[in-house]
């Protein structure tokens, strides 16, 4: 038996039965008849796992290692000399900004590196747009950087401080030193990995030069640009723990450095906190940045 | 059509290949009359020969295009054809011989090639002269059937819309010459009939030349006036299609000149011939 030498005029035994099959029985699917399946269920991923939230169940770790650390310290354990209590160190933070002292060193800090990135900003991003937009710009800029980054930043304390002194400026030029580095690399790989066919289609429509850098590589080059400005922000505040650990008179550094010398470990831990919490606010500002000029790509799932 | 909208340049930018071109501006602009015959060229190539390393891709081609007229370009792949249609677009300069083509030309690729960070009405005027209005896009992108997607980011688009963007984003330059590189080689095979079908359309309403590279005779066949057939850099074979419009691809005559065609680009076809 088959529906293809069904004559036209009968297709009512035939057809009613493939057509409709969820209507009749599973087990009337031939002519001869079939055991029934053994059929389990699939259960949907969110019916399983609904009594507790997930946020609830993240934040359960660290909570949990607060408290063994509360405990351990209460109990003497942990003395304070090694760590603080959290409690301790919540109360020495409180102490710290209502006495202005970590507020005014945080500004200190802030307005170091904020001076520091825009230096390197504008050096790392003029650089790469002289190497990568024109060849001769390659040729003469490119080697000298490429040298130049293989030389670990910190290891130039010692010598900014006999070209700067010990004021602010070696410590702006080493942050500004730690950032023009991914920054070049990141927008001069970005501008060199533009589609070369939308530049050629840029050139079909009679874009200019400038035309095609404006509309085509600038716009191009961005998401590297945003990758590159995410490594340099990661980079100034390590370049920053440095530049203040030596010989610093201000600054989140220099409270650190004040308080290995009393053995406070309080506030230390406390200007650790600053430090992961300046940290993640400047990874919240590239996001956000990221979510605003980069909102053309197909890949973007932040909104 | 909007014709003025489109043009403010229009005075000064005659076009200008041949001394010939200027007599025959007027007849042109009339779009309606797409079949009537033009003395004008839009496209005269002659001893064009291009090498790459050494080797000959294109070798003392000749072609001439008339003004209006829908010339299809057929060959092997590596013949060569895309080369030639990038030398016309004058993004391969790297050319010995005679190339005249008009000044407004434009080029519609196989991908669309959209600017992933332009709204798809930006990416539609970019590199028109001056500041163009908005609606300049919104009625060039009504004319392929777009309207609803003008605010879109390109890869928000599918396939067949993107190249109807990018088809848009061609015919917004009010060209004399329309250049296709396989635009519809990436397209599902329902909404390739669809773009073909487009095509064909504007075509006949803007009245353009267009040279269209592919490798698929039927689509040759379908569209153009005269198929050309490319082999080992130059025009090896020519084949004028004297079919009524709109064609019909069960027509004989339709299959005979579709078989003689793949006869001339290696394919056996008998039995089609039998």
């Amino acid at each position: 038996m088959s529906i293809s030498h069904a004559p036209p005029d009968s297709p009512e035994t035939d057809i009613s039965e493939t057509s409709h099959p969820n209507a009749a029985e599973p087990t009337a699917l031939g002519p001869v008849p079939v055991l029934p399946l053994d059929l389990e269920p699939i259960v949907p991923t969110s019916s399983r796992h609904t009594r507790v939230p997930r946020w609830l169940r993240r934040t359960t770790g660290p909570v949990l290692l607060l408290v063994l650390w509360q405990l351990l310290s209460s109990t003497g354990v942990l003395t304070a000399d090694v760590l603080a209590s959290p409690g301790r160190i919540a109360q020495v933070a409180g102490d710290l900004i209502s006495d202005g002292s970590l507020t005014s060193a945080m500004t200190t800090s802030l307005q170091r590196v904020a001076g520091g990135l825009l230096l390197g900003g504008l050096i790392g991003t003029g650089l790469a747009l002289v190497a990568g937009l024109f060849r001769i710009g390659e040729d003469i800029v490119d080697a000298p950087v490429q040298m130049l980054r293989t030389v670990p930043f910190v290891g130039l304390i010692p010598l900014f401080i006999i070209w700067f002194g010990i004021g602010e400026a070696p410590k702006i030029a080493i942050i500004t030193l730690g950032v023009t580095f991914p920054l070049y690399l990141n927008v001069y790989a970005g501008i060199r990995g533009v589609d070369a066919q939308l530049i050629e289609a840029g050139e079909s429509l009679g874009l200019s030069r400038w035309g095609l850098v404006r509309h085509v590589i600038l716009p191009g080059a961005l998401p590297g640009a945003m990758t590159g400005l995410r490594y340099s922000l990661g980079i100034s505040w390590l370049a920053l723990v440095f530049a203040e650990q030596v010989n610093a008179d201000s600054g989140i550094g220099f409270l650190m450095v004040q308080a290995r010398d009393f053995l406070r470990t309080d506030v230390i831990v406390v200007c650790l906190i600053v430090y992961a919490f300046l940290g993640l606010l400047a990874d919240f500002i590239v996001r956000s940045l990221e979510r605003l000029l980069l909102q053309w790509r197909p890949t973007f799932t932040g909104r | 059509m909007a014709t003025d909208v489109h043009r403010p340049v229009n005075h000064q930018v005659t076009e200008e290949p041949t001394a010939e071109a200027s007599t025959a501006e007027e007849p042109k602009r009339d779009a309606s009359k797409a079949e009537a015959p033009r003395p004008a060229q839009a496209v005269r190539v002659e001893g064009l020969t291009r090498s790459f390393d050494g080797r000959a891709v294109i070798d003392d081609l000749r072609l001439d295009v008339r003004a209006g007229e829908f010339v299809a370009l057929l060959g092997r792949s590596g013949c060569g054809k895309s080369t030639l249609l990038r030398i016309l677009a004058g993004l391969d300069r790297d050319i010995e011989g005679t190339v005249l083509v008009p000044r407004r030309k434009a080029v519609a690729f196989q991908a669309p090639r959209l600017m992933p960070w332009k709204k798809v009405w930006r990416n539609v005027l970019l590199g028109l002269p001056g500041k163009p209005a908005r609606a300049v896009a919104d009625q060039a992108l009504g004319e392929v059937g777009l309207s609803h997607r003008t605010d879109a980011w390109p890869k928000t688009l599918s396939g067949g819309e993107a190249q109807r963007a990018s088809l848009a984003r061609a015919l917004v330059r009010e060209p004399d010459l329309l250049l296709l590189d396989e635009p519809f080689g990436a397209l599902d095979a329902l909404t390739r009939i669809k773009a073909q079908r487009l095509v064909g359309e504007l075509w006949q309403r803007r009245g353009c030349a267009v040279l269209l590279v592919t490798h698929d005779v039927e689509e040759a066949v379908l569209l153009a006036d005269r198929v050309l057939v490319m082999d080992e850099g130059v025009i090896a074979h020519e084949q004028a299609i004297d079919l009524d419009r709109p064609r019909d691809i069960t027509d004989p005559r339709f299959a005979e000149i579709r078989g003689q065609l793949l006869e001339r680009l290696g394919v056996d076809t008998a039995a089609e011939a039998a």
